[in-house]
């Protein structure tokens, strides 16, 4: 929707809208600062490069994780399944494109992946609205009852998978015309990584344009802030919950072929482990911000490929201490969400 | 369609442990405005939230234009045209005044597509909504929030207003403004329940009064009948209205 209209007048009374782009700056003021450190220039564009695609990714899953918070208070412990889910139904539907997938064809590639992420949206989809309605559904408003079914969800999850598929680590290989490096000068960039970095991208562009400009993304952000309110209007927020639920499902499913893609191999505990990341990146951003979770994403992804250069023993504990500096200026992460 | 608009019969409304309203009798007559005053405590916005569905009546009936709505959703309630501006006002702050209008008409799928004779009445009663169009609510004041709200509840022809406290926290020259709008709503027939504390403010713009202790009606009259005596004021409200003034 178009926020104009036709009886609207120019303002003037009001103090200017000075939007917070601070937290905007933390991107551009991080890789400033590891150019020095890393000393040298191609290494730091492939490790940034690396960095931003990884965050991308990230972003990708972690979306519908803060919405799904915002919107209606829920902890979902068991998102981490549609994540593996996604990148199984990679292998399966990628292992049965060998022909598309081994061709030197960035065009073949490309609808390959594209099949998989289909695949992988529509199943995680199907499956986030069942898990809506047997797990998430019984136990609205009981924030401890959310914590403890939802894990005991990824962990029935995650055992499923392992029927299907095994307990074994899946092989994932890159498409032919996926592998290798483009180089800028010096610099050496992973084409898969700039691939992830153009995906996260339209995925980021085409989630702000719904929530900026649909009537749908209006209600979404309304009732974050004030879903009682919502309701008082007339409108159903447990259906439109159930929408950005399967939604966020369906993007964990398609950050979850990116994320195999980007490991090239799959374990059916590869969603238990990112959850934390997932976890530390919202927080960052602000439980419930979309935005705060972009910059949260990028932030994690450029800080874990720095440390891991700089200082591989950091790296294990480098994203807690990036979401403890960040809590320690913003105690309610980045883009706080103003809640009722 | 003959009899009130509203009815409430026998109204118990409890929330967790506790027991809130303690059986409710109430009519809201078609056209008019009728008051809902009492102290701190006494069950007013229970009641509205009642109404409303945001809290489940426990026993007793909800009628509006004789269906009983006592067991509906809220959106459900909503949708039968009955707004509601809640004491907290409910405004989304990080929306522009035009997005907060825009979601309260729940007809128009584009900004534009609102009712300009509406928005006509909206910005005739609070120009400030005019002037700050594309700035977020956020940004407004406490009296232009007020605005807002109780624009929201209008920009669509609703059969029944719920206004929780329209005057609280408000300046007094704001709440005289917030007077003339109120009254500029009842020349359109508008049917309003209001819950207010301001004895000043409601004998203003009430037709009709219903007084609340201890999660019931206690009494139920005309607003002159109530505003001409001291000694009902001092018995139902613990302040004559002179103690308002």
């Amino acid at each position: 929707m178009s926020a104009s209209s036709p009886t609207a007048p120019a303002s003037d009374a009001l103090p200017a809208v000075r939007p917070d782009r601070l937290p905007l700056f933390l991107i551009p003021v991080l890789a400033l600062v590891a150019l020095p450190l890393v000393k040298s220039f191609s290494t730091w564009v492939t490790l940034t490069f690396a960095g931003l695609a990884m965050g991308m990714i990230i972003f990708i899953i972690a979306s519908g994780l803060t919405i799904v918070f915002g919107l209606m208070d829920v902890l979902n412990f068991g998102h981490g399944v549609f994540i593996t889910l996604g990148a199984f139904l990679a292998t399966a539907v990628l292992g049965t494109m060998t022909d598309w997938t081994g061709r030197d064809s960035l065009l073949f590639n490309l609808l390959a992946v594209l099949a998989a992420m289909l695949v992988a949206v529509a199943v995680t989809g199907v499956v986030g609205l069942a898990f809506e309605r047997v797990i998430i559904r019984p136990v609205y408003g009981q924030p401890l009852k959310q914590i403890m079914i939802t894990m005991g969800g990824a962990i029935v999850g995650e055992e499923l998978i392992k029927v299907v598929w095994g307990p074994q680590a899946i092989p994932l290989p890159l498409p032919v015309a996926f592998r290798g490096s483009i180089l800028f000068g010096e610099a050496a960039v992973e084409r898969y990584r700039l691939i992830a970095v153009v995906i996260g991208l339209i995925v980021f562009a085409a989630m702000f344009w719904v929530l900026a400009r649909t009537k749908i993304g209006l209600l979404i952000r309304a009732g974050v802030q004030d879903g009682e309110m919502v309701e008082s209007l007339g409108y159903r927020i447990r259906r439109l919950f159930v929408g950005v639920f399967v939604t966020g499902a369906a993007l964990a499913g398609l950050g979850g072929v990116l994320w195999g893609l980007y490991q090239q191999s799959v374990i059916p505990q590869m969603g238990e482990l990112v959850i934390v990341l997932l976890f530390i990146v919202i927080i960052i951003g602000g439980m419930g911000s979309v935005g705060g979770c972009f910059i949260g994403a990028l932030l994690v992804g450029l800080v874990s490929n720095y440390a891991g250069f700089l200082a591989p023993k950091v790296a294990l504990f480098s994203n807690i201490l990036l979401m403890v500096i960040v809590l320690l200026w913003r105690p309610e992460g980045l883009y706080p969400v103003g809640k009722r | 369609m003959s009899g009130p608009l509203l009815e409430l019969q026998g109204v118990h409304t409890h929330i967790g442990a506790y027991h809130i309203l303690h059986g409710v009798d109430l009519e809201v007559a078609r056209g008019e405005l009728t008051v809902l005053l009492g102290r701190n405590g006494a069950g007013k916005t229970t009641t509205l939230r009642s109404i409303m569905g945001l809290w489940h009546v426990s026993s007793g009936t909800v009628r509006f234009e004789g269906e009983d709505i006592g067991a509906f959703e809220t959106p459900e309630v909503a949708r039968r045209g009955i707004a509601y501006v809640p004491e907290n006002m409910g405004i989304f702050a990080d929306l522009t005044v035009c997005e907060n209008l825009f979601l309260a008409a729940r007809g128009a799928k584009r900004a534009e597509d609102m009712d300009p004779g509406r928005l006509e009445l909206i910005f005739g009663q609070f120009p400030a909504l005019k002037r700050f169009w594309q700035h977020p609510a956020g940004l407004l004041s406490g009296g232009q929030k007020q605005m807002l709200a109780v624009a929201r509840a209008i920009v669509e022809p609703r059969k029944l207003l719920l206004v929780d406290e329209p005057s609280k926290g408000l300046a007094p020259a704001i709440i005289q403004n917030m007077v003339g709008a109120v009254r500029e709503l009842k020349r359109t027939d508008t049917t309003i329940l209001l819950v207010e504390q301001n004895f000043n403010f409601a004998r203003q713009v009430g037709d009709r009064v219903a007084v609340m202790d201890g999660g019931r009606i206690v009494h139920a009259g005309t607003m002159a009948a109530l505003a001409a005596d001291e000694a009902l004021q001092q018995r139902l409200l613990g302040l004559s209205l002179a103690a308002h003034q």
